[in-house]
């Protein structure tokens, strides 16, 4: 299956079919039922070792990522760049030389600038890259455990087991996302992930932090939230990113809560099985009112558990059945 | 996905075709029937035994043994499942993917366990599972059940109580349900 990830770099979502996908779903419930266990640790890839790259701040991507590969008994090597040859000018390949040369089977990699683990993954003969996001172009493992935690709550709602559910939860499932998609790694990955799980997908946002492609995504564009609200399955809320300057797009943030965020009154209006998802870190009280994100249909804290699993999910893929390795490396 | 027959697609998309039918159901169900007998007797009763059926050729097989001893003791023992695949001793050389997840209903701490399995053959994934049951508890016992032992070892691993032994050539491929034991190989799909 050329679709699949097993044994190759995840950088974009887009290089998985819908198959690919649900394999990356079904093999994290797996690892699922392994992280609810009292001792959650296979010994899966043991003596393989996984390095976080990350060049642009992180919590939870990178402690989560990290989590994955100890609970599958990988060795795990971060890169401090704060405190590394970085700051004395060393290139991005110098540095990925370097730590591929130290034994690295999986390097997962941030970057702030869109397109930098394909670079990466250029320069690497042996290891793969696991893309945590770079720039405004993609986050896939974030977009992959989106679609895990809205299937496993649809398939609960529902009151049947989400494994080996394949894609079914998605078939009409209609997904609105919300806020700066324009600088959103995340909802490009998303509007990729659903899309080809089969949902349909809405953006709703300012004018001026929409993507101006947007019409070439495939999806549906809508201005006004309280016009989109009230059909959406899943509302997939985005943070304003400050940092990439969208502070700078909308007038000020008491006036984007009044017209885009999920305040309580709004949240009043969806359907009561209406999934609420947000990839983190949260401002409460700008994108979402804090009883919102609270409330029992949020799943915000249930993706940070779920990422754990799809995330040992795709190390696992990645570095799955590789008959060169045969032997131990050369 | 799922191919007809409810397993996922193999790594490779290979699927079994049938060349022999060396047991039909009415065969297995008498096998199956002497395994729970067997299981009795050995452990004296049914104190303590839990079925573990390894996913997915073996749970339905655990299924049966356990209709079988609720029929000839009275009593039901626990029935889990147990996927081997991050327990392999071959993930960087084949692909290898979960087949479905572990479920052990109870902790294993003293308890018997009576694994189960389709077919016998290397021994890799009684090896496996071996590992992958210490972390539900430390059993009292381990014994094995398989519904065909077709040779070709290659650890030190036996079955205690075995369906029936079919010698077979090392490329052949095998395949043992409730519906019978099929001789045939595996190609491309």
């Amino acid at each position: 299956m050329a679709d699949s990830l097993r044994g190759r770099d995840l950088l974009s979502v887009a290089q998985l079919s819908r198959d690919g996908i649900v394999e990356v779903l079904e093999v994290a419930e797996a690892f699922a039922e392994v992280s609810r266990r009292a001792v959650p640790k296979v010994p899966t890839l043991r003596g393989r070792q996984v390095t976080s790259l990350f060049f642009e701040e992180s919590t939870r991507t990178r402690l989560s990522f990290e989590t994955a590969a100890r609970r599958l008994s990988a060795d795990v090597a971060s890169l401090a760049v704060a405190a590394s040859s970085v700051k004395k000018g060393e290139s991005l390949r110098d540095t990925v030389e370097t730590v591929e040369a130290l034994g690295a089977d999986v390097l997962v990699v941030r970057h702030r600038a869109s397109g930098a683990p394909e670079q990466v993954a250029r320069w690497c003969s042996r290891a793969r890259v696991v893309n945590a996001g770079d720039g405004w172009h993609e986050h896939p493992s974030q977009a992959l455990l989106d679609a895990f935690a809205v299937r496993a709550a649809r398939c609960a709602q529902r009151g049947t087991s989400s494994e080996g559910s394949g894609a079914a939860a998605f078939d009409g499932l209609r997904v609105l996302i919300v806020g700066d998609v324009r600088h959103s790694r995340v909802a490009r990955s998303e509007v990729i992930a659903y899309r080809t799980l089969g949902a349909t997908v809405t953006l709703c946002a300012p004018g001026t932090l929409l993507p101006r492609d947007a019409e070439g995504w495939g999806v549906e564009v809508c201005a006004d939230l309280d016009d989109a609200l009230g059909e959406a399955d899943v509302v997939s809320l985005l943070r304003l990113q400050t940092e990439r300057g969208s502070g700078s797009h909308v007038p000020s943030l008491a006036e984007y809560t009044a017209t885009f965020g999920l305040t309580e009154r709004r949240a009043a209006r969806l359907k009561p099985d209406t999934l609420i998802t947000h990839p983190g870190p949260m401002t409460r009280g700008v994108e979402i009112a804090s009883s919102v994100a609270d409330a029992p249909n949020a799943l915000v804290t249930k993706q940070v558990a779920d990422g754990v699993a799809v995330r040992m999910a795709i190390l696992f893929l990645v570095l799955g059945g590789e008959p060169a390795r045969l032997g131990g490396a050369p | 996905m799922a191919a007809p027959d409810g397993r996922r697609t193999r790594p490779g998309g290979a699927v079994f075709h049938s060349r022999t039918r060396l047991l039909d159901a009415d065969d297995v169900a008498r096998a199956l029937r002497r395994m729970s007998h067997e299981i009795v007797e050995r452990n004296a009763g049914l104190d303590g035994v839990v079925l573990v059926g390894l996913q997915r050729g073996g749970v339905p097989l655990a299924e049966a043994l356990d209709a079988n001893l609720r029929e000839i003791e009275g009593v039901d023992v626990p029935v889990g499942a147990l996927d081997v695949a991050f327990y392999r001793d071959d993930v960087a050389t084949r692909p290898v993917l979960p087949e479905a997840s572990s479920a052990i209903p109870t902790d294993l701490g003293g308890a018997t366990v009576v694994l189960v399995d389709d077919v016998l053959f290397t021994g890799r994934t009684v090896r496996a599972a071996l590992s992958a049951l210490s972390e539900f508890g430390r059993p009292g016992r381990i014994q094995l059940a398989v519904l065909v032992d077709r040779g070709h070892r290659e650890l030190p691993i036996r079955a205690d109580y075995v369906g029936k032994n079919l010698p077979t050539a090392k490329d052949e491929s095998l395949r043992a349900t409730l519906d019978g034991v099929e001789l045939g190989a595996m190609v491309p799909a």
